[in-house]
């Protein structure tokens, strides 16, 4: 469905983001992708959506397929219109419109009356907390209900891929447990899902596949199963010990072992 | 614009009629700055940008209407016998929508290529517009003032003792019907697009919103609000026609936009009318004092006003606290 191919994104001329990096999002899958804070993920994301532009970005080389159509250098609402869907890191709901005026916003593309009512009543039934606070200003949202409104904005475009920018930033760990299965729900409806997470634990967990990332390359891809039990993973992403122990913040400080990413 | 002149048409009125006259004036001021300051608010949410040009579009979409209805008799030519106030209404209707079409040519031309650039930057670019475009109209339009040879003159209706000239019934009209089709089309599909634009333009455009072209829809906008400003601008109070002086009117509309709050739509209709009531009041009631005030005072109580409420609102009665750029 998705493909991209070894990209490489540049910021304002001279600082090189993405050194080449391959993704693959087969239809109807859920894709995690890992990494740290600055490996580039949502740099990656920006390139996908076609939203590089106002942050200076440029792609500098590679190629991005959607359904084999070559979408590298096309308007962004164009690609929203052919059904790459986002969620941005953030969640940036429109805080000073109701709930509704968000839904509405993010039907902007959707010109069919009968198909807006439709992707509407799925949205309400899907979370019927946004249904009890139909007409709430979005901003007195509270954080869990903000992160389900901006995924149910982007659901309004009727997407047939997802690209979710870290949905669990700032959730409590129940919440980010809701918008987990809330994912796994969208996907199953048919929708592929492109998950980009800090979250190693709640990603690998419902992902069919999963990349990590790490200075604006891809340095490990595989299995979720596998890349859970991958030592570095375990050290790294989930702070586990080998032995699977919850390691202690004492230990972290004396002890650094080299990432060294055999795969 | 001087609200106090009928008032002295009747000395012997008793202070309810002298209140209400009062009154009537200062809605009558009042509607033509809630047209002004919409216009200014709309785009300053839309960019960010106070529209230093705005008064220049004023000017210029009466002019047109001017040119539209007396020049070229559009469409009155087409309908001999047809009313007189049906023809000049098309006429205005024209005039004001080739206004809106000038505005979204400037937005293509002048404002879209400056998206991204500093906001001080785009400010100034404004304030050569307006300089640029008042030295066009004043080039073509003459100095002295063009008619725009409204239907209704100096014809007045009479409510009790109160003397309404039918131009302002029109007027009242008119920004009624505006403020409610403006507050229609903001709650439309595109009109939410343009909110969710003017608070988020990255998440606006993530939704396949294409801010370009709001930007040239908001410009559209208030060029036409400009438009419908500037004819009564013009024809209020004594058909004193579109000229040079035109542009600087809606300047007078900046207590109305501060003091409803720069970023709310509903704070420049509320603010338009507090500063022209107390406008309008102070012509009346602070007369007796003007060896002490001086005279003329009615022409900075708006500015007074807005320095109390900016004292206890800094952001304005109606505007959003964090607004942080001018």
């Amino acid at each position: 469905m998705l493909s991209v191919e070894n990209l490489e994104v540049v910021y304002n001329d001279v600082v090189l983001v993405l050194r080449g990096i391959s993704i693959e999002v087969p239809d109807g899958k859920i894709v995690a992708l890992l990494g740290a804070n600055g490996a580039g993920k949502t740099t990656t994301l920006r390139a996908i959506t076609g939203l590089l532009d106002i942050h200076e970005g440029d792609v500098t080389k590679g190629e991005i397929h959607f359904n084999g159509v070559d979408i590298t250098e096309e308007d962004p609402s164009k690609r929203v219109i052919r059904g790459i869907s986002q969620v941005m890191e953030g969640r940036r709901v429109l805080a000073e419109l109701t709930v509704d005026d968000n839904l509405k916003a993010g039907a902007y593309i959707n010109r069919s009356a009968s198909k807006v009512k439709a992707s509407y009543g799925r949205v309400m039934t899907m979370f019927p907390r946004l249904a009890d606070r139909k007409t709430a200003t979005a901003g007195y949202l509270s954080g869990g209900e903000q992160q389900m409104l901006v995924i149910g904005r982007a659901l309004m475009q009727d997407p047939k891929l997802l690209i979710l920018d870290e949905p669990s930033l700032g959730l409590a760990p129940l919440l980010v447990q809701e918008v987990r299965d809330v994912i796994v729900d969208i996907n199953s409806q048919g929708v592929s899902v492109l998950l980009i997470e800090q979250n190693a634990n709640m990603a690998l967990t419902i992902a069919d596949h999963g990349y990590i990332m790490e200075n604006g390359k891809m340095v490990m891809d595989g299995d979720p199963a596998r890349l859970l039990k991958d030592e570095d993973v375990k050290e790294f992403y989930l702070g586990l010990h080998a032995t699977g122990e919850q390691k202690s913040f004492r230990d972290v400080k004396h002890y650094k072992r080299r990432k060294r990413w055999l795969s | 614009m001087t609200p106090g002149l009928l008032i002295l048409a009747q000395a012997d009125a008793s202070s309810v009629d002298r209140f209400l006259q009062m009154l009537v004036n200062g809605l009558a001021v009042g509607t033509v700055y809630a047209l002004l300051a919409m216009g200014f608010v709309i785009i300053f949410k839309a960019t960010q940008v106070l529209n230093f040009a705005h008064g220049a579009l004023v000017a210029i979409g009466a002019f047109l209407v001017a040119i539209v209805a007396v020049d070229l008799d559009i469409p009155g030519r087409w309908m001999p016998g047809a009313a007189e106030w049906l023809t000049w209404s098309l006429a205005a209707v024209v005039g004001v929508v080739l206004g809106g079409m000038l505005g979204l040519l400037l937005e293509r031309l002048f404002i879209r290529p400056m998206v991204g650039e500093p906001l001080f930057q785009v400010a100034i670019l404004t304030v050569g517009l307006d300089i640029v475009l008042r030295t066009v109209v004043d080039d073509i339009a003459g100095l002295d003032g063009r008619p725009l040879a409204d239907p209704w003159g100096i014809s007045t209706a009479t409510f009790g003792n109160v003397i309404i000239p039918h131009t302002q019934l029109v007027q009242f009209g008119v920004t009624a019907f505006t403020v409610a089709a403006l507050a229609v089309f903001f709650r439309s599909r595109t009109g939410v697009a343009m909110r969710a634009t003017a608070f988020d333009q990255e998440a606006a455009r993530a939704q396949g919103i294409k801010v370009g072209r709001i930007f040239g829809l908001s410009w559209f906008l208030v060029a036409l609000l400009a438009g419908i400003a500037g004819i009564f601008v013009s024809i209020f109070p004594r058909a004193a026609g579109v000229s040079s002086a035109t542009a600087f009117v809606a300047f007078r509309a900046f207590p109305a936009i501060i003091l409803g709050g720069l970023d709310s739509v509903v704070g420049a209709v509320v603010g338009g009318l507090i500063i022209g009531i107390a406008e309008s009041s102070a012509s009346v009631y602070l007369v007796e004092f003007d060896n002490i005030l001086g005279t003329g005072f009615s022409a900075i109580i708006g500015y007074v006003i807005m320095m109390i409420v900016l004292l206890v609102r800094p952001y304005g009665l109606f505007g959003t606290e964090e607004i942080r750029r001018v």
